[in-house]
């Protein structure tokens, strides 16, 4: 227990890491590179947090949890890509990018 | 010091699922620090991206089996086995669209060696 | 019919394992839950060979035990690299070649260069794809050859290492040079 203990702080060190690199991320990448991880990172939490507290049932939640992170990151960057929701993502795109060759 | 009595202690009281357990869980945590250091200091976001997958697979993987060695019954090893399904299947395609939005919008990334605080260019291979 | 029974067994499987319970009423409401699941995938036409590749499943075993001894020395050279007071790293931007064909191949071949520390696949086209690579030597279009050789074989069942990837390993130093700038 006490390793578990010493676990779930160094996840909060991490967090508090990651969280730096949130405020002062220079691009909008950084951003959501961190806000993804930090959510990895409270799926891990909440999985120690229950076994700490000896309640298992904190497992349903992080499940949850990582699916909702998953479908977080694909929609923040959708938005800020097309500026809109109401996008279908399968349209073939016909976009400039500066390919490498 | 108080640590290594305490792993003395787990290792005299408890089984060995207990220690082998907690200290998959202790190498999960510290490499989750790490990773969290890389993401401070690596110079681009591109390298930063390297740094937070080291997150998604060795720390968070690490802490969900050391996690099921100290669970008390099958159905958390399930849930534990899942929610590392689904952490292995989501976590390098939300990396992947990351990183291909932030090339998509132009992003440029550092090339060439890169040793303390200047980049050296390098023309050849 | 085969994928929806295939579909069946893993919606009761995660039922119990998710539930644990087995009392008459639980177990009614899951089987209530399963059909329903069921009825609306054969009506959003989730049922064919490319949805549930349950055909896949033996050699995607087989591929895991490769992918995380592969995933295990990435990242202890990723945290050395953290680790060291001068980051001795060399970013690099590669352009891999792959002999995969389907999709699923594909995919699994991407995720799989993305899953290790290191590399990140940044984009993907029809026989190719863009790879960042935290090190030089490390993401070589060599370094690849034995991942896409087992991914393919993986999500297609067949190993088409042909020798014609070999044939273009200098394109990779000329893309590199080009993104210096």
């Amino acid at each position: 227990m006490t390793l578990l203990a010493a676990a779930a702080l160094a996840l909060f060190v991490s967090i508090v890491l990651l969280l730096i690199r949130l405020f002062i991320g220079p691009t909008l990448y950084d951003r959501v590179l961190a806000v993804n991880s930090v959510g990895t990172k409270i799926v891990v939490l909440l999985a120690l947090v229950g076994f700490l507290m000896g309640r298992p049932d904190f497992l349903d939640i992080a499940l949850l949890y990582a699916l909702i992170n998953f479908v977080t990151t694909i929609a923040i960057l959708k938005f800020f890509r097309y500026r809109s929701f109401q996008v279908s993502l399968i349209k073939p795109e016909a976009e400039q990018n500066g390919e490498a060759q | 010091m108080e640590f290594l009595n305490d792993i003395l202690a787990a290792l005299a009281s408890s089984g060995w699922r207990q220690i082998v357990g907690g200290v998959l869980c202790l190498i999960g945590g510290l490499s989750t620090i790490i990773a969290g250091v890389g993401v401070l200091r690596f110079p681009d976001f591109y390298t930063r991206l390297h740094a937070a997958s080291v997150t998604d697979t060795l720390g968070a993987l690490t802490l969900l089996v050391g996690m099921a060695f100290l669970a008390p019954g099958f159905l958390i090893v399930f849930k534990l086995a899942l929610i590392g399904l689904f952490m292995t299947l989501t976590s390098p395609v939300s990396s992947h669209a990351i990183a291909n939005a932030a090339y998509t919008a132009g992003l440029e990334p550092l090339i060439g060696r890169f040793t303390g605080k200047k980049i050296e260019e390098e023309g050849e291979a | 019919m085969l994928y929806v029974l295939g579909l069946a067994t893993a919606l009761t499987l995660l039922w119990l394992g998710m539930s644990g319970l087995f009392e008459p009423v639980v177990l009614s409401l899951g089987a209530i839950s399963i059909v329903i699941t069921l009825i609306l995938s054969v009506r959003l036409g989730l049922k064919d060979r490319e949805a549930s590749p349950y055909h896949r499943i033996v050699a995607f075993i087989l591929y895991t035990p490769y992918l995380i001894s592969e995933i295990i020395k990435a990242n202890f050279t990723v945290i050395k690299a953290v680790l060291k007071p001068d980051l001795d790293i060399h970013p690099t931007l590669v352009k891999v070649k792959t002999t995969c064909r389907s999709d699923l191949a594909k995919v699994i071949f991407a995720n799989s260069i993305t899953l290790t520390p290191g590399t990140v696949t940044v984009r993907v086209d029809d026989d190719s794809m863009l790879v960042h690579g935290l090190f030089e030597d490390g993401a070589q279009p060599e370094a690849f050859e034995d991942m896409d050789r087992r991914a393919s074989l993986a999500g297609d069942g067949r190993s088409k290492s042909k020798p014609a990837p070999k044939a273009k390993p200098t394109e990779a130093p000329a893309s590199e040079t080009e993104a210096t700038s």
